[in-house]
């Protein structure tokens, strides 16, 4: 029996027809979702390193277009619940800049609020007073700047799942896994249940909105939302979601240290790099020592687990491609960001009229690349023939695309069989 | 295989225990129904057999539960997945992942089974529930029956050796609920699985029980299906036939029955029941409560309704049926105006429902949702009346005095969360039918009730169509429509495809036909109190 490793999801060598198949961009197949999520991280860093508007709406745009372009059909789309998350970032932020000043000297006043004294001794914070042109400005940047982070984790929630992601955490965490599904269950449980109820009261009489009605909704649906959530949890206990923990204690302990240890180490160095104020060597290397501590806690528990996957996630070069961009895309924004390059940082004070600049633009813009070079997801390509994706099999003009698809589960079984 | 030892189980905060002095085993390849009425302990007998209880129950359990000799005290849920799968009652609830195939192979993921293995029962638990075709479809879009196929596929798929199910076919039409039964009674056959079922709806069941197990009071014995049926509280209508007409053994499939039942046909060959003879006359005076004109209604980009014609009239009562998924909801939700017409024009008592703000609204049409607990919010029954009440600026008491009419024995201070499933319907009905709306609409009533909640709904909702109300009943349970309806609606793929009387239609088609109706073919009586009726008479 031919015989070569296939660990964590990647092919290696020899390449044979079936691997050559999933290095096709045009085979219609859903991505290793960490892929997607490189990519969404790479643009968020870019993000977080700007302040420039213009550079915001760029990472936005970008994100939004290969959302639109890529997104399975039929999955959940938290993308656009993100964007107004961020536009109420933005506002809150303005607001509260405008009622207790910000710190950022202006001299331009926009207008002026009925000012409340405050005792001696409170520093900078005010309450009303003038609101200037400058302190706004300053706001509404920092604000975008979260705003658009924000829009590039709701990419990568809408371009996978997060459930998809979760399957790769390691068994030897699985208290953690059991809290992440049930966490991640829960809010898109309490969006349905919330929009069921006020369907539901419109029925008793009353249209459902308004603070009134909210409060008195809100238990209710907190509550049936947490039931659910227990509901899971006894779900996936009883399919036997955490079995093979049991086995070893000691390799447990040694396994669950190194993961916490990596996942640590990962969280810091992620918020190194996407953190501009803090120190440019925090980011980098403590993101490479918690991989190498994650890959080997991984390796650890690898050993002892007994969880076998179904049809795993290939990496084939269009994974290469999706987060090999976004990781470009953040790296050329960080590297200017470090040169000090004009128009990273727009000035606010005296306000000037930001400026695009040209090189960390297209750094941006390369994260546009998975739009036109990732695989299109299954429903979705069948949709682009023309048919409709609840009958697959009916439809004759779906046929080759149809064929296709069976082609490329066929080669996922077949390496899958090889793998073993 | 499974053996329950003098087991107790008591929650923190009852005041009596939920089950006491349990005995039981169950052999391995049995296939044993659990009947009972509702919140007799079904639910708590079936999820001891996996340690639920008490691991994720909490409570106390008291004797011991073994399954396949292993001790629920000292083993987990976890532990017994590779032997014990446990189907709940809400599919949807147990989803852990997005898509229809990888919820099949979850269970499997976790037991660590061979890829090549998993890949082909995966396959194979496909074609065994019919699910190929939504293979890749995301688990909230698909329709309620699909969903509790999904749910049962993704524990069969594991190969426990033990099967336990809470309600498998409430929310399947006949012919979906006939497929997953004739599936278990294979895998029962040939495999040697062992299930546990809980049902409430026996005259789909209980022809396939090796034993019956009737839990009563938190008291449970067990019996073979015959026996345990002569003195059960609750049964299927053919038993009530056999009881009837003195049969001895009692029947317990339409085949047996049928052999018995010569007789009975020939005595009453000739007659006519009486319903038959009501919904003619019934049919006189009446004005619409409900039009629809080629309604087209879309759910996303899905065309799910495409050009209903239908007329609802006062003093009717309508069963509106078909396949899981073919639309009836979205009907229902359309005659309410909570979804947008896309073409064609539904009308509620004169006015376009989606036009009405929710205080006219209510006034024209009420709507008891699929889940009944959606139209509660308070704390305790009492202040859901109260509430109800101001809403319809009713005279207090009104909701109250309508409660006790249809559910007798529910307590002001209950959480409307503790009621059974029977009550809390009752207490959504109670307040719908506050505002005196001239159309009531229900949507899958009898998910969970048994037999005595059934046969008070029938009377309460026959004394509403007296009283000149126009009733819309959504359903699968063809022993309901035959003790309900006048009229029987039947829509497929979001079609009208029968509208006739209800003789007619469930006596016409084996798929629709109640019991007594298959055993009493070809004379139309649809059931059991018909029969008597004109039994009496003769």
């Amino acid at each position: 029996m031919a015989t070569w490793p296939r660990r964590h999801g990647r092919l290696s060598k020899p390449a044979t027809a079936v691997t050559r198949a999933l290095h096709d961009p045009r085979l219609p197949r859903l991505l290793h979702p960490a892929a997607w999520w490189a990519w969404a991280i790479g643009l968020a860093m870019a993000a977080s390193r700007t302040t420039n508007p213009l550079l915001l709406a760029l990472v936005v745009a970008v994100a939004g277009y290969v959302v639109a372009s890529r997104r399975e059909l039929g999955a959940a789309s938290p993308f656009g619940a993100f964007l107004r998350l961020g536009l109420f970032v933005i506002a809150m932020r303005v607001v509260f800049v405008a009622l207790l000043g910000g710190g950022v000297p202006g001299r331009t006043v926009l207008f002026t609020l009925p000012q409340v004294p405050l005792p001696a001794g409170t520093g900078g914070v005010r309450l009303g007073g003038p609101v200037t042109l400058e302190g706004v400005l300053a706001a509404a940047y920092d604000g975008a700047r979260l705003a658009a982070v924000l829009a590039c984790i709701g990419a990568a929630n809408a371009l996978a799942s997060p459930r998809r992601l979760l399957r790769y955490v390691p068994a030897t965490l699985y208290e953690v896994g059991t809290a992440l599904v049930v966490a991640l269950t829960y809010a898109p449980q309490l969006v349905d249940d919330a929009r069921r109820v006020r369907t539901a009261r419109r029925l008793r009489g009353h249209a459902g909105r308004g603070p009134r009605e909210l409060a008195r909704l809100a238990v209710p649906v907190l509550d049936s939302a947490l039931e659910r959530s227990l509901d899971l949890a006894a779900s996936m206990e009883s399919r036997g979601y955490g079995r093979s923990v049991h086995r070893d204690a000691r390799s447990r302990r040694k396994a669950t240290a190194l993961t916490l240890f990596g996942l640590g180490g990962v969280v810091a160095g992620v918020y190194g790099l996407l953190d501009g104020g803090s120190a440019p060597l925090l980011g980098l290397p403590l993101l490479l020592v918690g991989s190498a501590a994650a890959a080997a806690s991984l390796a650890v528990g690898a050993r002892r687990e007994r969880r076998s996957r179904y049809r795993p996630d290939p990496w084939a070069a269009p994974e290469w491609v999706v987060a090999s961009s976004g990781a470009i895309a953040g790296a050329l924004v960080l590297v200017a960001a470090q040169r000090g390059v004009p128009g990273i940082i727009v000035q606010t004070s005296p306000a000037v009229w930001p400026t695009l600049p040209w090189l960390p633009a297209l750094g941006v813009l390369l994260g546009l690349v998975p739009g036109w070079l990732s695989p299109l997801p299954p429903l979705r390509a069948l949709e682009r023939k023309g048919s409709h994706p609840d009958n697959l099999s009916r439809d004759n003009d779906s046929q080759d695309i149809h064929a296709q698809e069976i082609r490329t589960q066929e080669i996922r079984a077949k390496s899958i069989g090889r793998a073993s | 295989m499974i053996r329950f030892e003098n087991v107790g189980v008591r929650f923190d905060d009852g005041d009596k225990p939920v089950l006491s002095g349990v005995d039981l085993q169950v052999d391995e390849g049995e296939l044993v129904l659990v009947v009972g009425a509702t919140g007799s302990g079904k639910t708590t007998l079936l999820r001891c057999v996996n340690g639920l209880v008490p691991h994720f129950s909490g409570g106390t359990l008291s004797g011991r539960v073994t399954v396949d000799g292993r001790d629920t005290r000292t083993h987990r849920p976890r532990d017994l997945a590779d032997v014990v799968g446990v189907v709940g009652q809400d599919p949807a609830a147990a989803f852990v992942t997005d898509t229809v195939e990888e919820e099949l192979a979850y269970g499997m993921e976790s037991l660590g089974v061979h890829g090549d293995v998993m890949r082909r029962r995966v396959e194979e638990t496909l074609d065994l529930l019919s699910l190929a075709d939504v293979r890749q479809r995301t688990l909230r879009t698909l329709s309620g029956g699909q969903q509790q196929r999904v749910a049962i596929g993704g524990v069969l798929a594991a190969h426990p050796r033990v099967l336990v199910l809470d309600e498998p076919t409430s929310a399947l039409d006949p012919v979906a609920a006939e497929e997953v039964l004739a599936a278990l009674t294979r895998l029962v056959h040939d495999l040697g699985l062992t299930v546990l079922l809980a049902e409430h709806r026996l005259e789909r069941v209980v022809q396939y029980a090796d034993r019956v197990v009737v839990v009563e009071n938190g008291r449970v014995s067990s019996n073979l299906p015959a026996a345990a049926m002569a003195m059960s509280p609750v049964s299927p209508p053919i038993i009530d036939l056999g009881r009837l007409a003195g049969w001895s053994p009692l029947p317990l499939s339409v085949r047996d029955a049928r052999r018995v039942a010569g007789p009975m046909r020939q005595a009453l060959a000739g007659r006519t029941p009486a319903r038959v003879v009501r919904s003619i006359t019934m049919t006189g005076q009446s004005e619409s409560l409900l039009s629809a004109r080629a309604l087209v209604v879309n759910r996303g980009r899905r065309a799910v309704l495409r050009g209903i014609d239908l007329e609802v009239r006062t003093g009717e009562v309508v069963a509106l049926m078909g396949r899981n998924g073919s639309g009836k909801s979205t009907l229902l939700a359309a005659a309410c105006g909570q979804l947008p017409t896309r073409g064609g024009s539904v009308r509620t008592g004169g006015f376009d429902p989606a036009s009405l703000n929710p205080r006219e609204l209510m006034r024209h049409v009420g709507l008891v949702p699929q889940d009944p607990g959606l139209l509660l919010y308070d704390e305790t029954v009492g202040a859901e009346c109260r509430a109800a009440d101001t809403d319809v600026r009713a005279t207090p008491g009104t909701t109250r005095a309508l409660l006790v009419h249809l559910a007798p024995d529910v307590q002001d201070s209950t959480h409307p969360r503790d009621l059974s499933e029977g009550q809390r319907l009752a207490l959504a009905l109670a307040i719908v039918l506050a505002g005196q709306p001239p159309l009531v609409l229900l949507d899958e009533p009898t998910r969970g009730l048994d037999y005595g909640a059934k046969t008070r709904l029938v009377a309460s909702l026959r004394s509403l169509a007296a009283e000149g109300h126009g009733v819309l009943v959504a359903t699968h349970d063809v022993e309901l429509v035959a003790e309900l309806a006048d009229r029987v609606m039947v829509i497929a793929d979001g079609e009208l495809v029968t509208d006739g009387p209800a003789a007619a239609v469930l006596a016409g088609s084996p798929a629709f036909a109640p019991q007594v109706a298959k055993v009493m073919h070809p004379q139309p009586w649809l059931t059991v109190a018909d029969v008597a009726a004109a039994l009496e008479a003769s």
